[in-house]
């Protein structure tokens, strides 16, 4: 295949060809190309269709505002919809499809909707399918959705990589074009860190595209210079392929590396691309301008092109976008396409300037006053009609069209912290308003200095300003560049007939839309927005966007400003999901947090469960055990048989030490510590201050002004938070200081009726119910060794808590199976651990939902109101203290056969299934091998009250209804004779 | 006028002349009978209800800015009535039957879409606490599923099953939730206020409140004092500012909450799901973006854009759901702010001055709420009673001690 | 956002986590404020549109709570101080 619109120069490496395929038809093209620019080089102007109406699209812009030349890049799991092949760096290999066209790009079934145009009008959707109401779902929406969206995902995993990273600097130079040069430069020799970040390629911006001298050589010749000069500084970072994406507090800017999206796929061990987050001193945005075009009557076909595309591609790229090529101008600027492209031996057939008088262009048809009204041609531009100064009109053959309405400062990440742009009538066109990121400044065209030199001269004026905020000096000079005039009359859609003129291509809003919106008074900017869909495509409306406003102060008498803008978010251009993301993803979503016994229990084959970010053994299956119940059951029945060993390093651990300490213990819990005797612990209730206990755990005094807290694995850090609060901001003065050790120890509880037993064989204490009676607590030493024992009970029965130093952990876990040989002493997990404080009776996470009080548990008791604690005062309030609040009991089914299920809600035997005969629930349930039937713990209007009541556990979800008996949630051992033992 | 698709084919064979104004521009009176402060969802909705179901008649709804220019505007379009508590349930299955059949009641096609919302469970814990809602729902009249891990796969199956740090164990279902068109609500709704005579006054930013012997007299306004028999403020965002007139301190904080669209995809995902380990939601818009969130920001503002930590965090959760996004591109990111109120639960309810009453507190659940509480605030305010689906959601609940604390986080507005 | 922590120097907003208004420094005395003088420390708010005092608690650093002078509106941090501090220049003991 020939490159029949491949012409002379441009920034591509001709003595290379790359191969690649756009709907399966194979081209070929340069290094240094786009997709774009290659495929345009091949004849190719047909790249994509439209949302609505299904035309025929081909590319408009050169850069990252296009909003047609859309396609799927790739494919397989690589597969990436929505790809703009302007910004598309071609490589060998590359594959590219159309997308949102069936059966083909050429012959586009859904393109029969712009045969309806006329019903599909703004906002019809709003209007209709009313009726049937079932209609919606079943029969009109499927259909809207089978057409809807543009690109498709391969719905695989993606299989590239993404980093995250920081970066600091004093200045961030946002773009790399003349202006970003300059700022960079001059920050730079000045001794600024200097990030210089570009979204392009190759760095230079619209010297790369432009015929213009700086400095006395070619642009693009100065750029190159520039960038050497920088990049060999030690205090420049400069980075291609970098777009700045978004504005947030304090200096600190997005954005998005791709490392890898110019190959076929990432190098080994290289990631896509990576999203730095970049910490600025102060911030400078070159970002340049974008230019607009002018709105006319089927203005939307592919070969309509801007005009500094036109010449963008025939300068940088060595591409002539036809083979004979008009303009369409309002100012200067679009003169320049012509002249340029005229030099390059391209066909330049007419120039259509809408301003009257002034000089012509020479050796071209050059029409003053003149409008180009129509185009023809049906995948493709083949004419255009113009109307000339005196009305009369002429259709002209041609098969490019560049459309210059002038340019638009990309003021997008200004308008990140909601501030508007302000319009200045001589370039007509909004700038930067007041009131935008604090330290960022916009230069160049980004702030409407539109020629070389008032780009360059803004730029080395505020990076110079920088440095001498920062307290450096700086010194510039200013190369030589054009300075011309920006000449414009504004233009923004031309007069004429009943057709359709788009000024959003993608999503076919045209100005018959802003029309109508304004006939049904939607005329706020916001309004129109919503309505029309303006401005809510990929390129949210950096093209089009300003026409809309145009017709819509035309229509209603104000001016554009007074119409005003709607407010660009981030990110600047469409941000990989991928990027943002990072690593953070499968397995590696969060940190896994192991104990220091985890590797001991993967080799004894054990199941492990999320627990928060914790991994935490939740059975141990023995050889033949199938079912999971077996072998909790085991667990449990041989641990209140014998002794079982449980891994609970989980748990928060917290030491408390200072002369205030026991008194802060009084304020934090609702109950009272400071009575508690050196060598005990207690069980504590945590309440928040509006009365709801939020944790519970046992603390232990171990000396006069020392404790060890314990806290629920989930509240740890939550409750380590709060008592910093009450430390540092309640009460300032006391004498108390905390450290969270949770990290520091590895715990486990030995419980059963030979705990003791087993525990004697390795401590060196005497650990005796005399010498260490229940709820005793103490410094001990396990073969000489520091270590920590808690007599305290979970499970009901006879049980220790023994911590060690983490490192000792896995070591201490093998000692204790070791030493339990001789009782069969088995390791049991979470599951069975919640069996037998079920069986106990004892709350955990499903009964502490933070809605619960003291007296909801049946734990009332335990709120002293003798003393100031947090939470106690607002736990008196009338509703919480209710006689027929709900209160904790047990459950069991009436026949020990039938099962229960945690969420059931309990009725009255007879009552119906409302709400108004809802008296509680069922928060945890188990089944007990101890008593052979499952239980459950429940929570019960006026439950104390109701113990013996038979009632139903229902489970609407399910469709069961279990004859229950309330019974004292204490199942096992009420009286707690075996945990004295 | 009427809608219909025999109006659009009347229009479109005659040049579409024929289109009437959305609705009035009207100058505002000296006096109204009722005036709602605020043109947003609620506001509208509770002057459409006032006039079409409580017969009151003199009726301005004030706006400072453009009609729906408030949440209604910037939300993620999440219909549904999944509720625990028995003060929020029955009020949110009132708002879901209302949005049920609104399109036909006011004529305007919100493309109300039950495509059913989907909570994912992910531990044993979680799976017991969506069986207590489910069947809260359920007693409550609304439609609950309990679905297992594998009929979860049967619907999704592209969800992270296979190497996920929390595995998905089945979910929560309700098929009747889903989405709405979310500016059709506030266009329909101003539409159908006005066609019954409600003056919709935009520009017009309430600067005081008028107070005399303890009775609300007007408002005083940017477009000036316009006399009021009762007021009504439904101005989320802006609560504290117009309550203050009233000297009013609130159980509330606005905080900024992002949301998030990707560029158009074709259509994979029916329905509205939620991430149980993790801060992230997600539908599908009929025009094919990825319509997603998560969580606040966390501390106070009225910025009305959110910063970066929130927005990786959310864009975590989606790849951690659904690998295959990696690859499709985030197009916009948005802020709205919220009346985060100190039990995560509304406020419908008369002040301490006579004639003026409010409508706030929702928290991030307001636009679901739409219908319901322009239902239940212009009860309120027609006979001064709540409705029965609102009674709870009084100021004197935290006094009381009855909080609606779904999430059981206590009086701490950013952990709701 | 960045917080200038009046120990540790600038870090960034995320290695923090947010309570609220710093009036929750002034807690009433359980033993003698009434249920309302509590009702009123917990549940209600200021929540101004402007500057806005706030506590943050630097969980991921040294574990300060800090008063944050804030301006809800811009953002803008102007004021950054130990809640310790501010707390005894309240009065607060013990």
């Amino acid at each position: 295949m020939t490159q029949v619109n491949r012409i002379a120069g441009g920034q591509i490496d001709r003595s290379q060809t790359l191969r690649f395929t756009f709907d399966g038809i194979p081209y070929q093209g340069h290094p240094g190309d786009t997709l774009a620019s290659a495929l345009l080089a091949n004849g190719v102007r047909l790249m994509g269709r439209s949302f609505k109406y299904h035309r025929p699209r081909g590319v408009i812009a050169a850069g990252s505002e296009e909003p047609n030349a859309l396609v799927e890049l790739r494919t397989g799991a690589r597969l990436e919809p929505n790809t703009r092949a302007t910004v598309v760096e071609l490589w060998d290999g590359l594959v590219a499809n159309s997308q949102n066209r069936w059966p083909s790009l050429r012959f586009d079934a859904l393109a029969i909707n712009d045969r309806f145009n006329s019903f599909f009008t703004a906002g019809f959707y709003y209007k209709t399918f009313m009726w049937p109401a079932a209609f919606w779902e079943k029969v009109y929406e499927p259909i809207i959705r089978r057409a809807a969206g543009l690109g498709s995902l391969s719905h695989l995993e993606d299989p590239d990589a993404y980093d995250k990273g920081f970066l600091h600097c004093d200045l961030l130079v946002i773009g790399a074009g003349p202006a970003g040069l300059m700022a960079a430069l001059t920050a730079g020799r000045a001794g600024l860190r200097v990030i210089l970040a570009d979204e392009d390629y190759a760095l230079g911006g619209r010297l790369n595209a432009e015929t213009f001298e700086v400095g006395g050589q070619a642009g693009s010749d100065w750029a190159a210079g520039v960038v050497a000069e920088v990049s060999a500084l030690p205090n420049v970072r400069v980075m291609r392929r970098t777009t700045v994406y978004g504005a947030f507090d304090h200096g600190i800017y997005g954005a998005v590396e791709r490392v890898s999206d110019h190959l076929a796929e990432p190098l080994p061990g290289k990631v896509r691309q990576t999203a730095w987050k970049i910490y600025s001193r102060r911030a400078i945005l070159a970002g340049g301008a974008t230019e607009r075009p002018i709105a006319f009557e089927n203005n939307d076909r592919p070969g309509v092109m801007l005009a500094g595309a036109l010449r963008a591609y025939a300068n940088r790229w060595g591409v002539a976008a036809g083979q004979r090529v008009a303009v369409f101008t309002n100012n200067d600027d679009g003169l320049r396409s012509a002249t340029d492209l005229q030099a390059k031996g391209v066909d330049v057939v007419a120039v259509i300037d809408s301003r009257e008088g002034g000089e012509l262009l020479p050796g071209i048809r050059h029409l003053r006053g003149a409008e180009v009204v129509d185009s023809q041609g049906r995948l493709g531009l083949t004419g255009i009609t113009v109307r000339d100064a005196r009305g009369r009109t002429e259709v002209i053959r041609v098969d490019a069209l560049g459309v210059s309405g002038g340019w638009n400062p990309n003021v997008n990440l200004l308008s990140h912290h909601r501030s508007h742009p302000t319009w200045r009538e001589d370039i007509a066109a909004f700038v930067p308003g007041t009131g935008g990121p604090v330290g960022l400044v916009a230069v160049g065209a980004a702030a409407g200095a539109f020629s070389t030199h008032a780009a360059l001269a803004s730029a080395a004026r505020a990076a110079a300003q920088v440095v001498s905020d920062l307290g450096g000096k700086a010194s510039y000079d200013l190369p030589q560049a054009e300075d011309a005039p920006v000449a414009i009359s504004p233009l923004w859609f031309v007069h004429s007939g009943k057709g359709r003129a788009w000024i959003d291509p993608q999503n076919d809003v045209t100005i018959k839309d802003v029309k109508l919106a304004h006939q049904e008074n939607m005329i706020s900017v916001e309004h129109l927005k919503r309505y029309t869909t303006l401005g809510m495509a990929t390129d949210q409306g950096k093209t089009g966007n300003v026409i809309g406003l145009a017709v819509m102060a035309e229509l209603t008498g104000r001016s554009i400003p007074e119409t005003g803008t709607t407010v660009y978010r981030p990110p600047y251009t469409p941000v990989a999901l991928g990027a943002l993301a990072g690593r953070s993803r499968g397995k590696e979503f969060k940190p896994f947090r192991l104990t220091p016994s985890h590797k001991w229990a993967e080799e004894q084959g054990a199941v492990f469960v999320e627990v928060g970010m914790w991994l935490r053994t939740q059975w141990v299956p023995r050889q033949g055990e199938t079912e999971w119940r077996q072998s909790v059951d085991r667990e449990v029945l041989a641990t209140r048989k014998s002794v079982g060993i449980c891994d609970v390093t989980t748990l928060g651990k917290i030491d408390i030490q200072g002369t205030d300490a026991a008194a802060f213990l009084d304020r934090v819990y609702a109950n009272t510590f400071s009575t508690l005797p050196v060598g005990r612990c207690r069980y504590g209730l945590m309440l928040r201050e509006d009365g709801m206990v939020y944790d519970d755990g046992t603390t232990a005094r171990m000396g006069p002004n020392e404790f060890v807290m314990t806290t629920t694995t989930a509240n740890a850090v939550l409750v380590y938070r709060n008592l910093e609060f009450a430390r540092q901001v309640l009460w300032p003065d006391m004498d108390v200081q905390i450290i969270s050790t949770t990290e520091a120890w590895a715990q486990y509880s030995v419980a059963g009726p030979n705990a003791r037993k087993l525990l004697q064989k390795i401590v060196d204490q005497d650990i005796s119910d005399a010498a260490f009676p229940y709820m005793g607590a103490g410094e001990i030493t396990v073969g000489g060794l520091r270590a920590r024992l808690f007599r305290i009970s979970f499970s009901g029965e006879l049980a220790y808590e023994i911590a060690v130093p983490t490192r000792y952990g896995d070591a201490l876990i093998r000692a204790l199976v070791e030493a339990g040989r001789e009782w069969d002493a088995v390791v049991y997990g979470t599951e069975a651990l919640g069996v037998m404080r079920v069986e106990k009776g004892h709350v955990a996470g499903n009964e502490l939902n933070g809605t619960s009080t003291a007296l909801n548990m049946g734990l009332g008791k335990m709120v002293s109101r003798k003393k100031d604690a947090i939470g106690v005062k607002l736990s008196g309030r009338e509703v919480l203290v209710a006689e027929d609040g709900l209160r904790l009991v047990g459950v069991k089914p009436v026949n020990p056969a039938h099962p229960l299920t945690a969420g059931s809600h309990l009725l009255k035997i007879g009552a119906t299934p409302v709400v108004e005969h809802d008296d509680g629930w069922l928060t945890s349930m188990v089944y007990s091998p101890h008593l052979g039937h499952h239980i459950a713990l429940a929570y019960l209007k006026n439950g104390a009250a109701r113990i013996g009541e038979r009632m139903r556990a229902v489970n609407l979800l399910a469709r069961t209804d279990i004859e229950v008996d309330i019974v004292s949630p204490h199942f096992i051992d009420p009286e707690g004779e075996r945990l004295r033992g | 006028m009427r809608f219909s698709a025999l109006k659009i084919l009347k229009e479109a064979l005659t040049g579409h002349k024929g289109w009437q104004p959305m609705w009035r521009d009207p100058v505002p009176q000296a006096e109204y009978d009722y005036v709602i402060v605020g043109g947003g969802g609620h506001g509208l909705a509770t002057a459409y209800y006032l006039a079409k179901e409580f017969g009151q008649a003199r009726i301005a709804v004030l706006e400072k800015g453009y009609l729906g220019g408030g949440n209604v505007g910037r939300n993620t379009t999440i219909i549904r009535s999944n509720y625990l508590l028995d003060g929020n349930e029955p009020f949110y299955e009132f708002s879901l039957k209302l949005w049920e059949g609104l399109e036909q009641d006011f004529n305007f096609n919100a493309m109300v879409s039950q495509r059913g919302i989907l909570n994912l469970i992910h531990t044993d814990a979680a799976r017991d606490a969506a069986t207590r809602r489910g069947n809260a729902m359920l007693l409550n009249g609304a439609d609950a599923e309990l679905l297992t891990r594998d009929q979860v796969r049967a619907m999704y199956p592209w969800l992270n099953f296979d190497n996920a740090r929390f595995p998905i164990k089945g979910g929560l279902l309700q098929r009747r939730g889903g989405t709405v068109r979310h500016d059709a609500v506030a266009w329909g709704y101003a539409r159908g206020a006005d066609m019954r005579g409600v003056d919709l006054i935009q520009n017009c930013e309430v600067t005081g409140l008028r107070i005399e012997g303890g009775r609300i007299r007007g408002v005083d306004t940017t477009r000036g004092h316009i006399g009021a028999r009762k007021v009504g403020v439904a101005v989320a965002g802006s609560s504290g500012k117009v309550m203050s007139y009233a000297g009013m301190r609130l159980p509330i904080e606005s905080h900024v909450l992002q949301a998030f669209v990707s560029e158009g995809l074709k259509p994979f995902i029916d329905g509205v799901m939620t991430f149980g380990a993790g801060h992230f939601y997600v539908s599908q818009s009929d025009k094919g973006g990825l319509v997603f969130g998560g969580d606040i920001d966390g501390y106070n503002s009225y910025a009305q854009r959110g910063n970066l930590p929130v927005i990786e965090d959310v864009i975590e959760g989606g790849m951690a759901l659904m690998p295959a996004i990696g690859r499709a591109r985030l197009l916009r990111t948005w802020g709205g702010i919220m009346d985060m109120s100190m039990d995560g639960s509304p406020i419908i309810d008369k002040t301490h001055v006579d004639g003026l009453y409010f409508n706030g507190g929702w928290c991030y659940g307001g636009f679901k709420a739409t219908p319901a509480s322009g239902w239940c605030f212009a009860h309120l305010l027609a006979r001064d009673e709540p409705h029965k689906t609102a009674a709870a959601y009084r100021f004197d609940r935290f006094l009381r001690g009855a909080m609606i604390d779904e999430k059981g986080q206590g009086a701490q507005p950013n952990l709701h | 956002m960045i917080i200038n922590h009046p120990i540790l120097g600038p870090r960034d907003a995320a290695e923090f986590v947010y309570l609220g208004d710093a009036a929750l420094i002034n807690r009433p005395d359980g033993m003698t404020a009434s249920v309302e003088t509590f009702h009123d420390y917990l549940y209600l708010r200021d929540n101004p549109a402007g500057e806005h005092r706030e506590l943050w608690y630097h969980e991921q650093g040294d574990r300060s709570w800090l008063v944050v002078t804030r301006n809800t509106v811009t953002h803008e941090i102007t004021k950054v101080e130990l809640a310790r501090d501010v707390a005894r220049a309240q009065g607060r003991s013990k």
